[in-house]
């Protein structure tokens, strides 16, 4: 029982980690159709900018939650420079362009990383020293509890900024119908570009949960991380954010539970696993919605 | 046969020959004198690119879909054709030609079987999705590969997660002759009528099924006939390389495959053969010269996927096709018409 619930509660802070990657993927297909392998490696650059920041503020004796802000700034603008540089010019021009642009970039940023920071994994040094809290039993790090948390909060503010306000209004306008809302007042560019700022920043907090339950980071991250939150997108429904969030921390608990429960090794294929399960069966995924194929 | 066909098929394979003669003499006769290994390693590399290139270009650049998983139908081809051959050589003592041909067929069929079980579920998706089944199939083999060990049936080989000690066969003339046969196997099936079928499939699907054709069955087929050459390509890797690690087919590796697609033009069988070549031995002469260059290898590749995208997104040769034959033929016609 004890391992039982210990098991849930890291299963919900990796699930977290990969919801809020997840919404990146889900908000940009959503709005472009173009699943953007760049996005986890938004979260290695927001690594290494926590790497490098934290001891900075350290050591100007300032609070080191400001690091994260630092990492959010970078992050959203080597989202909104992706975005510019490299996608706006190759939209319209069909979707095989796209994917293998995206593609294009995402490798662009890996060997990058690989060039200035080399491929030796990065220790980041811990944000928060919180003491370990018992539930029911089971001993839990008091920060793995706290990235739960803030994860859990930036998804409430995010739905509750999507449903209600005039910008999110228009995020979800723009993905039904991109003629229509540029009809009705809607600049759908400067829309396009707002969802890359905003799922980078998202990147770069889920680059902070990330670094505060696992600590190392490697230029590598951004891959097996963002294959893995895109399978939860899909899981859930690739362009709901509902979905994103309910496949993320979907995906997370069943990691950790085969990590425990089942052989150790094999995490990995399962999560695989059940992707192709989903697409074949659903492949609108949990919560998306059917679009039908017209002729 | 024409005449004109005639003459076209001579020139060709002459000029395979010739090319192969070429080679013979850099490599057999100690031109290159202490480096002939070295660069025969180059060459044998290089060709083993071409074929899995040409396997990929066949889905992307025909069947209009996009496979990031050719890295796992390669270590299956790999994978397999080493046990086999390890295997057999336990047993019996077998000419390396003959432990060759059985790795690339083993490797090949290997192949073919997993992307025959893939295909017909996964080909009922199209675009982003298929792509990304493709992945998920390639991580599962590698996982599986990496946290199952093989044990050993007999004695001497030690198999499991790196698998050491397989007989170094792949010598680049039998390389040489099967990368022609894979390239011209291919693109004979490009322009027979299942290739016709799947370059309308392509263009327009539902059109497609409405005048006859079977998509599943084409696009299954094409798959099949794509993963079967990625494992020859595995087995011939395997074979020279002689040690597999599982790590090595990973998503990196399957994005570098599509990237040289691309970059040559998918759609263009010459540009895989010119590009995969040149994509994967340039890089390693480079850093013989600078050996800080390995790191930046993929960087600019990279680099120039996205500008490719956004400048020329159908590539070097976009769809265009090399023949030798016609620039001979045709200049010949030239020629007399300027006479007459």
């Amino acid at each position: 029982m004890t391992k039982l619930i210990q098991s849930l509660m890291y299963g919900l802070n990796l699930g977290s980690i990969y919801a809020l990657t997840a919404l990146g993927y889900t908000m940009v297909y959503g709005i472009i159709r173009m699943i953007n392998f760049a996005h986890g490696d938004f979260i290695m650059v927001g690594g290494f900018t926590l790497f490098y920041t934290i001891p900075v503020m350290k050591n100007l004796g300032l609070p080191l939650w400001l690091a994260v802000i630092a990492a959010i700034c970078v992050c959203v603008g080597v989202g909104v420079l992706t975005e510019q540089i490299a996608y706006k010019p190759v939209r319209g021009q069909g979707s095989t362009t796209a994917l293998i642009t995206a593609l294009g970039m995402s490798l662009v940023l890996e060997n990058g990383a690989l060039v200035v920071f080399g491929s030796a994994p990065r220790n980041v040094p811990p944000m928060f020293s919180l003491p370990t809290i018992e539930i029911m039993g089971a001993s839990i790090p008091g920060q793995t509890l706290l990235t739960l948390a803030i994860g859990v909060v930036v998804m409430i503010i995010l739905s509750l900024f999507i449903k209600y306000t005039k910008l999110g209004k228009a995020m979800r306008a723009v993905p039904e119908d991109k003629v229509a809302s540029t009809l009705v007042g809607i600049n759908v560019n400067k829309i396009i570009t707002i969802t890359f700022a905003i799922g980078s920043g998202l990147a770069a907090i889920a680059s902070m949960m990330y670094t505060t339950s696992y600590v190392s980071i490697k230029n590598e991250l951004g891959i097996t991380l963002g294959l893995k939150a895109f399978v939860a997108a899909v899981l859930g429904g690739i362009g709901s954010v509902a979905g994103a969030m309910v496949g993320g921390l979907l995906l997370g608990i069943v990691e950790i539970l085969v990590k425990v429960y089942m052989l150790p090794g094999t995490y990995e294929a399962v999560t695989y696993l059940i992707l192709i399960v989903v697409l074949l069966v659903r492949p609108t995924g949990l919560l998306g919605k059917a679009v039908s194929e017209k002729v | 046969m024409p005449k004109i066909m005639k003459k076209k098929y001579l020139i060709n394979i002459i000029a395979v020959a010739v090319v192969f003669l070429i080679l013979c003499l850099l490599f057999d006769t100690g031109l290159l004198g202490r480096k002939a290994a070295y660069f025969n390693g180059l060459v044998t590399i290089g060709m083993f690119y071409t074929i899995i290139v040409c396997s990929l270009n066949l889905l992307t650049g025909y069947m209009g879909e996009f496979s990031l998983g050719h890295a796992g139908f390669m270590s299956i081809g790999a994978y397999a054709s080493a046990i086999a051959t390890t295997i057999i050589s336990d047993h019996v003592q077998l000419s390396s030609i003959a432990l060759y041909l059985i790795a690339i067929i083993i490797g090949g069929l290997a192949a073919a079987i997993i992307g025959v079980l893939v295909g017909i579920p996964a080909l009922r998706l199209s675009g982003d999705y298929l792509c990304i089944v493709t992945v998920a199939v390639a991580e599962i083999v590698r996982v599986v590969l990496s946290n199952v060990g093989i044990k050993p049936i007999t004695g001497n080989a030690t198999f499991g997660k790196s698998f050491a000690g397989i007989a170094r066969v792949s010598d680049y003339h039998y390389v040489y002759i099967t990368m022609v046969i894979c390239i011209a196997i291919m693109y004979c099936y490009i322009r027979s009528r299942y290739g016709r079928a799947l370059i309308s499939i392509r263009e327009d699907r539902i059109a497609a099924a409405a005048s006859g054709i079977n998509v599943t069955r084409t696009k299954v087929l094409t798959f099949t006939i794509s993963a079967a050459f990625a494992g020859v390509a595995g087995a011939i890797y395997a074979h020279y390389i002689t040690t597999l690690v599982p790590t090595y087919f990973n998503f990196s590796k399957s994005s570098e495959f599509l990237a040289i697609v691309i970059l040559g033009g998918s759609g263009s069988m010459t540009g895989s053969i010119i590009a995969a070549p040149i994509l994967s031995a340039l890089p390693q002469l480079i850093s013989y010269v600078f050996p800080d260059f390995a790191s930046y290898r993929m960087l600019i590749y990279a680099v120039v996927l996205v500008v490719v995208m956004i400048f020329k997104p159908t590539g070097l040769f976009g769809g265009k096709e090399f023949s030798l034959p016609d620039l001979i033929l045709d200049g010949k016609r030239k020629k007399k018409e300027k006479v007459s």
